[in-house]
């Protein structure tokens, strides 16, 4: 008995060492990969990745142009495959694979956030902001209103937009259309939020809101949040992973990655050696 | 030096020239239709010209009223947009959003191919074919009525409706595709709220370009129409529009005469309707493209 302890506790921390995302945490997972690879026609975009991403945590996905990083993103929604990309390997949301359920009901669990913002150029403000809610057959509850408030109050936008709401979505500049995206994002209330690049586009005062209220959405959702800014990442997430070629070279505690990460590649990268 | 520079100004006003050629060709045209059509007006006033029910040009004395006319332009065109407008904008939506790839190179050929048959081949096909077949159906005198010319027109308006929508539905940027989808919405309410709505003024000039072309069309509308100068009250009577009234009857006219000169005036109400209908066309493609 006690040596297969010993064996056990021996291989836990070797496993540890190369992917220690994959043993530690086992609690409150809210969503897993697991040998997940990705494809565009023949080329392979992702591979053999496995992450485990705990509830009420930010996570930071970085890594140079091509690594991947977006395409993994775009797995956990299903995005990837309407862009005609394919997969295998299995996601799990909450324990259960989002590849057995309606990839509709999928996205409205978890929530994005894109790299350019994209407010539906039709719409007001407020219509944005109500758009999902009104594609989702949420609109008869009669709470609009209440839920546009408090979703453009989530995305600390309201003060700014509170007397314009019936102006067009395209009139608010860069930052207020991007914070626009996260309160679209939020207001059908998703669990998890996954942000591509969402401060690449913008200056240094709107992208510093934005990554404030990355901290205060916290609280409430799980999020993901890719970029290459790797003072961003340094600032707003609990854990940090490396992406290089299509691989997770490095995936641990934020701290640990920018203070002193296992692996080379991971240190050349974060001191700007290479990438 | 001092010759090139010569050549760069040459070359720079032999371009403005072209690029205001057209324009000048416009003005002339209208100012010809104005100079031949407007003597009309001092034995007819404009009101009764415009509003008078009858047109009997060569009796005596001859009445010029194209009230007719108008009702029945009027008539053939909101027929054929009825017919053309749905199924235009359906199958741009399909071709640009639902169609795989091949599908939709094969339909947009055929579109095109639709585009470039003559409009006396249609008007031919619509003769012999249609006429007769709405003759049995509604059991009528005449297969060559109003209806007939409004399908016959509503296919010369769909390649111009379908291939315009189609062009200003692909044009709606990727990202708000992805926004909607990725916020959980359905193929469906993606394509119709979210990408149909971008389109619109794109769509809405692709219907006025699609009307405009009706309007103005000439050879299969006298071909099937019937050519009655009555005013109409139903679908399925015989009607005669504004263009086949010009086509037909220029040949018989004295030049310089009345009858000539009212015909010329037709050709002015023709020419402002088309203007009007373009420019909102215009108005609508620039809308899209900002």
């Amino acid at each position: 008995m006690v040596i297969i302890r010993i064996k056990g506790t021996v291989m836990i921390e070797t496993l540890q060492k190369f992917s220690p995302a994959i043993v530690s945490h086992k609690m409150d997972l809210k969503l897993e990969a697991k040998t997940v690879n990705a494809f565009f026609g023949k080329t392979q975009a992702l591979q053999n990745v496995s992450l485990s991403i705990e509830k009420n945590h930010v996570v930071a996905i970085i890594g140079p142009s091509g690594c991947g990083k977006s395409t993994f993103l775009r797995c956990l929604n299903r995005m990837h495959e309407v862009a005609g990309g394919t997969m295998n390997g299995t996601i799990l949301l909450d324990g259960k694979d989002i590849h057995e359920n309606d990839p509709v009901n999928l996205r409205r669990r978890v929530g994005m956030v894109f790299q350019k913002a994209n407010p539906f150029p039709t719409m007001s403000i407020f219509d944005n902001v109500a758009a999902g809610l009104r594609l989702n057959g949420m609109a008869h509850n009669g709470h609009i209103a209440e839920i546009v408030e408090r979703s453009l109050q989530q995305a600390a936008l309201w003060n700014e937009v509170k007397d314009s709401l019936s102006k067009n979505g395209m009139s608010i500049s860069g930052g207020q259309q991007q914070r626009l995206c996260i309160a679209r994002a939020l207001a059908v209330n998703p669990e998890v939020l996954l942000m591509d690049e969402p401060a690449s586009a913008l200056d240094p005062i709107p992208t510093a809101k934005i990554e404030e209220l990355i901290y205060e959405l916290k609280k409430d959702y799980t999020i993901i949040i890719v970029t290459h800014n790797m003072q961003q990442a340094a600032r707003v997430s609990d854990e940090t992973a490396f992406f290089y070629l299509g691989e997770i070279i490095e995936f641990d505690n934020t701290k640990k990655i920018f203070t002193a990460p296992s692996i080379k590649q991971t240190e050349d990268y974060v001191t700007g050696r290479f990438g | 030096m001092h010759l090139r520079k010569v050549k760069e100004f040459i070359i720079e006003r032999m371009i403005f020239l072209s690029g205001i050629m057209s324009i000048i060709i416009v003005a002339l045209i209208f100012i010809f239709l104005l100079k031949e059509g407007l003597s009309i007006f001092w034995r007819v006033p404009i009101s009764d010209f415009l509003f008078a029910r009858n047109w009997y040009p060569i009796s005596d004395p001859p009445q010029f009223g194209i009230l007719p006319l108008i009702l029945g332009s009027i008539l053939v065109t909101a027929g054929a947009g009825v017919i053309s407008i749905p199924i235009g904008i359906a199958s741009a939506l399909f071709i640009a959003e639902i169609a795989p790839r091949k599908t939709k190179e094969v339909l947009k050929a055929g579109i095109e191919l639709l585009a470039a048959i003559p409009s006396v081949v249609i008007g031919f096909i619509g003769m012999v074919t249609l006429g007769p077949f709405i003759k049995d159906l509604f059991h009528l005198s005449t297969g060559l009525t109003a209806l007939s010319g409004s399908i016959t027109l509503a296919f010369m308006a769909m390649p111009t409706i379908v291939s315009i929508a189609e062009d200003a539905i692909t044009a709606v940027p990727r990202q708000y595709r992805d926004a909607a989808i990725a916020m959980g919405a359905t193929k469906w309410q993606t394509t119709w709220r979210i990408v149909a709505h971008a389109a619109r003024p794109g769509m809405v000039a692709a219907v006025m370009l699609g009307i405009g072309r009706v309007i103005g069309e000439t050879m299969a509308v006298m071909m099937v129409t019937g050519n009655a100068a009555l005013i109409p009250h139903s679908i399925l009577q015989p009607v005669r529009t504004l263009t086949a009234t010009v086509a037909a009857e220029m040949g018989e006219t004295v030049q310089g005469g009345e009858h000539y000169a009212a015909l010329f005036a037709i050709g002015i109400v023709l020419f402002i309707i088309t203007f009007l209908i373009n420019g909102v066309a215009d108005i609508y493609l620039h809308k899209t493209k900002k």
